[in-house]
């Protein structure tokens, strides 16, 4: 896929240097059947003390861009092939391995979906949280070992110091997420990647969690990067949504006006597909199809063959991430037809 | 490539015909307030307890845990019940129970009057054919050496009657176009399709056999967002169509308050409150129902910044080990004395017991009191 070059920004990159800026992305993975076209020239920036929600479906990249910023990408199959990821000033891509390892848990941070294969299960929980002493800060293993404990407490955790000898799969699954979510804190990091952190968990327990990130975060003025597939999610705690799609960021735009006002076809019809918890609902409008194969992106707008409002111009010309308001983008050739239809 | 959602809409009535129930006046459309219906299906006091043994050569019960402790209610023909609980509440040993596929500890379910759990042999086999079910995960449900074909088809090699030898191959083409797919694939295998289409397969297979009673295991929880509506609108289609009823199990609230006519909440083996949908959503009685739906997101930030949350503290105890008296009270806010003592019983509460209204419906709660925890204060 070739990218028209002339892509601009996203408007918020405007303010002073962000916390982090990525430009023009491109990942690709090569696998049996060809190259996948993962992520394709994802722009966006996060400040420091704020929440960008990343959203999209299974394949639309957004785990990839995480991963591509945490400098966790299987290479191989994956490669990074253009794209700068600048954080706090410079360009990640460039630095060599051995200094990323010391950014990577001291200044930037992540958070996995699924806690019980993320630790390791033969370590005791407030061994796997000293480590974190050890390893970055030579911190003596006493000292470590107490600090641990006090991380369990910061999380909320009841009987920290005589949980800390607990293996993981002595603790429930929310518990579980509290000591990711402990140890991804361990180094007061700048900024905080969360991959889907609740999916796996019950709605109580979910709330319990998103609170405690969101208190959290408040609290050391962290930059959060909150990746997932719920719309619910999303709209009590992000600042911003950027929408991904076939590894594109199709939309951009503050919380609040992103719901009220999609920009693009495709967040409005994630929007009108979801059952609401505050209304019965009549029949759902699907979005036609399914999300493309990455291995065959559709040519122009990839959503055009699920729109519906595709024309001609959609199939031939890849839109650009047009600017459509005070920080908000949408890569749709109509955006304006759409806002002012609402 | 996208059959799944073409085919959706393309599809058009004249399915399989014959050998099924008759499509009686077909179910309320949606909006309508729902009537009470004929019972196609009760459960009464229904147990199922898993032993807990210890030693290796002499074993011994050591405990049980009570998976379903003792829940009842109806299904009406034609009618959606939706049952939402969190994990580890016994939702699924539910289903398996009334899809006969594990023996109760106690209890009965009737299907048309006649106790199920007593049956055997030809009687049984009969009754199975006319309660299916549909599985969670379109990925593990359905075996990867099996065509499609075969996999639809494989319903009728235990029960011959419904479809003779030489029909089988087109009434699995037509059972492909009732849910949307391209009677084309009978061939093809299950990883040849996306998650949406396995879930269609899934479906296919669930109706082989013209039950009239699908119990669904979370069908639509393993799909994409943009995907899960098909397969919901599937669902509702095919209701109406074949007079089916729903027995519909899931933790997603919003996705079974749109799909059933009435919804039960189950916390730690027993059903703590049960009602229509809008009894449940918009008028529940029960402090666990009430901080379930607070604590779900609601995809508005005008509608979240209402809101007030009630977030429960503490997680859900064992099964094995359930609180004495009301199994909630650990977690509840309004717990007191009398809650360890007595085991409050699903009826309709007594101060509700004379009300007109939406509260009077039955809530396990010796302190029940309305609160509508998903609109604004």
């Amino acid at each position: 896929m070739t990218q028209t070059q002339a892509q601009s920004p996203p408007p918020s990159s405007s303010g002073p240097s962000p916390l982090l800026q990525v430009r023009d992305l491109h990942v690709e993975f090569h696998t049996r059947d060809g190259v996948a076209d993962a992520v394709n020239g994802v722009s966006f920036g996060v400040e420091a003390g704020e929440t960008l929600a990343v959203l999209g479906e299974s394949g639309s990249g957004k785990s990839v861009t995480a991963q591509a910023v945490m400098g966790i990408l299987d290479i191989p199959p994956g490669r990074i092939t253009g794209g700068e990821i600048l954080f706090e000033g410079r360009d990640l891509l460039k630095t060599p391995a051995e200094e990323r390892r010391r950014i990577r848990g001291a200044r930037m941070a992540m958070i996995f979906q699924d806690a019980l294969s993320s630790l390791n299960p033969v370590l005791s929980v407030g061994y796997q949280l000293g480590e974190m002493f050890r390893v970055h800060r030579g911190t003596s293993r006493k000292e470590s070992r107490i600090k641990a404990v006090e991380l369990m407490e910061r999380v909320r955790i009841p009987a920290a110091r005589a949980r800390a000898n607990d293996y993981p799969h002595q603790f429930s699954g929310g518990m579980r997420q509290r000591i990711m979510i402990a140890m991804a804190l361990a180094l007061e990091p700048q900024l905080i990647i969360a991959d889907e952190p609740t999916t796996a968990l019950d709605v109580t327990v979910q709330a319990q969690v998103m609170g405690l990130l969101a208190d959290l975060q408040r609290e050391y003025r962290m930059g959060l990067i909150l990746i997932t597939h719920d719309l619910g999610v999303v709209a009590d705690v992000a600042d911003r949504i950027a929408v991904m799609y076939a590894g594109r960021i199709v939309e951009t735009a503050p919380v609040g006006e992103l719901y009220r006002a999609p920009a693009h076809p495709y967040t409005k019809g994630l929007l009108d597909s979801i059952p609401r918890l505050d209304q019965k609902g009549q029949q759902l409008n699907a979005i036609k199809g399914l999300p493309p194969s990455l291995l065959r992106i559709p040519s122009g707008c990839s959503f055009h063959p699920r729109c519906p409002v595709a024309r001609a111009v959609c199939r031939a010309d890849e839109p650009p991430l047009y600017e459509v308001g005070t920080g908000r983008a949408s890569a749709c050739h109509f955006w304006k037809e759409l806002l002012d239809g609402q | 490539m996208d059959s799944d959602g073409a085919g959706a809409q393309t599809w058009q009535q004249g399915g399989p015909e014959g050998g099924g129930p008759a499509v009686a006046e077909s179910a309320s459309p949606a909006g309508v307030p729902y009537a009470p219906r004929e019972a196609i299906l009760e459960v009464r006091d229904l147990v199922k307890h898993y032993p807990l043994t210890q030693g290796v050569v002499i074993r011994r019960q050591v405990g049980a845990v009570k998976a379903v402790d003792g829940i009842s209610f109806e299904l009406g023909r034609g009618e959606t019940l939706g049952i939402v609980g969190e994990s580890g509440c016994g939702k699924s040993t539910v289903a398996k129970l009334v899809t006969n596929l594990e023996a109760p500890t106690a209890g009965s379910i009737l299907y048309k009057g006649e106790d199920v759990t007593r049956l055997s042999g030809r009687a049984l086999k009969a009754v199975r054919r006319n309660i299916q079910m549909v599985f969670q995960d379109p990925y593990t449900s359905l075996n990867p050496r099996m065509t499609v074909g075969d996999i639809v088809g494989e319903p009728f090699d235990i029960h011959p009657e419904v479809a003779p030898k030489g029909e089988r191959r087109r009434k699995v083409q037509e059972l492909l176009d009732v849910v949307g797919l391209n009677p084309e694939y009978v061939n093809r295998y299950p990883h040849q399709f996306s998650g949406g289409q396995r879930q269609r397969i899934g479906i296919a297979r669930g109706l082989a056999l013209r039950p009239e009673v699908i119990v669904a295991d979370e069908p639509v929880s393993a799909l994409d967002v943009s995907v899960q509506a098909q397969v919901v609108n599937l669902m509702e289609r095919l209701q109406d169509e074949f007079d089916l009823s729903y027995v519909f199990i899931a933790h997603d609230l919003s996705v079974v308050r749109h799909i059933s006519d009435r919804v039960g909440v189950m916390y730690l083996g027993k059903l703590v409150e049960i009602g229509t949908e809008s009894e449940i959503y918009e008028h529940p009685t029960h402090p666990y129902t009430q901080a379930l739906l607070s604590a779900v997101p609601v995809p508005d930030p005008d509608a979240e910044a209402e809101r007030t949350r009630i977030v429960l503290e503490g997680e859900v105890p064992s099964p094995a080990n359930p609180p004495s008296g009301c199994h909630f009270r650990t977690r509840c806010w309004k717990a007191q004395e009398k809650c360890a003592r007595e085991e409050p019983p699903l009826t309709v509460p007594e101060r509700f017991a004379h009300a007109e209204g939406s509260a009077h419906h039955p809530s396990a709660c010796h302190y029940a009191e309305e609160r509508d925890p998903i609109g604004p204060e």
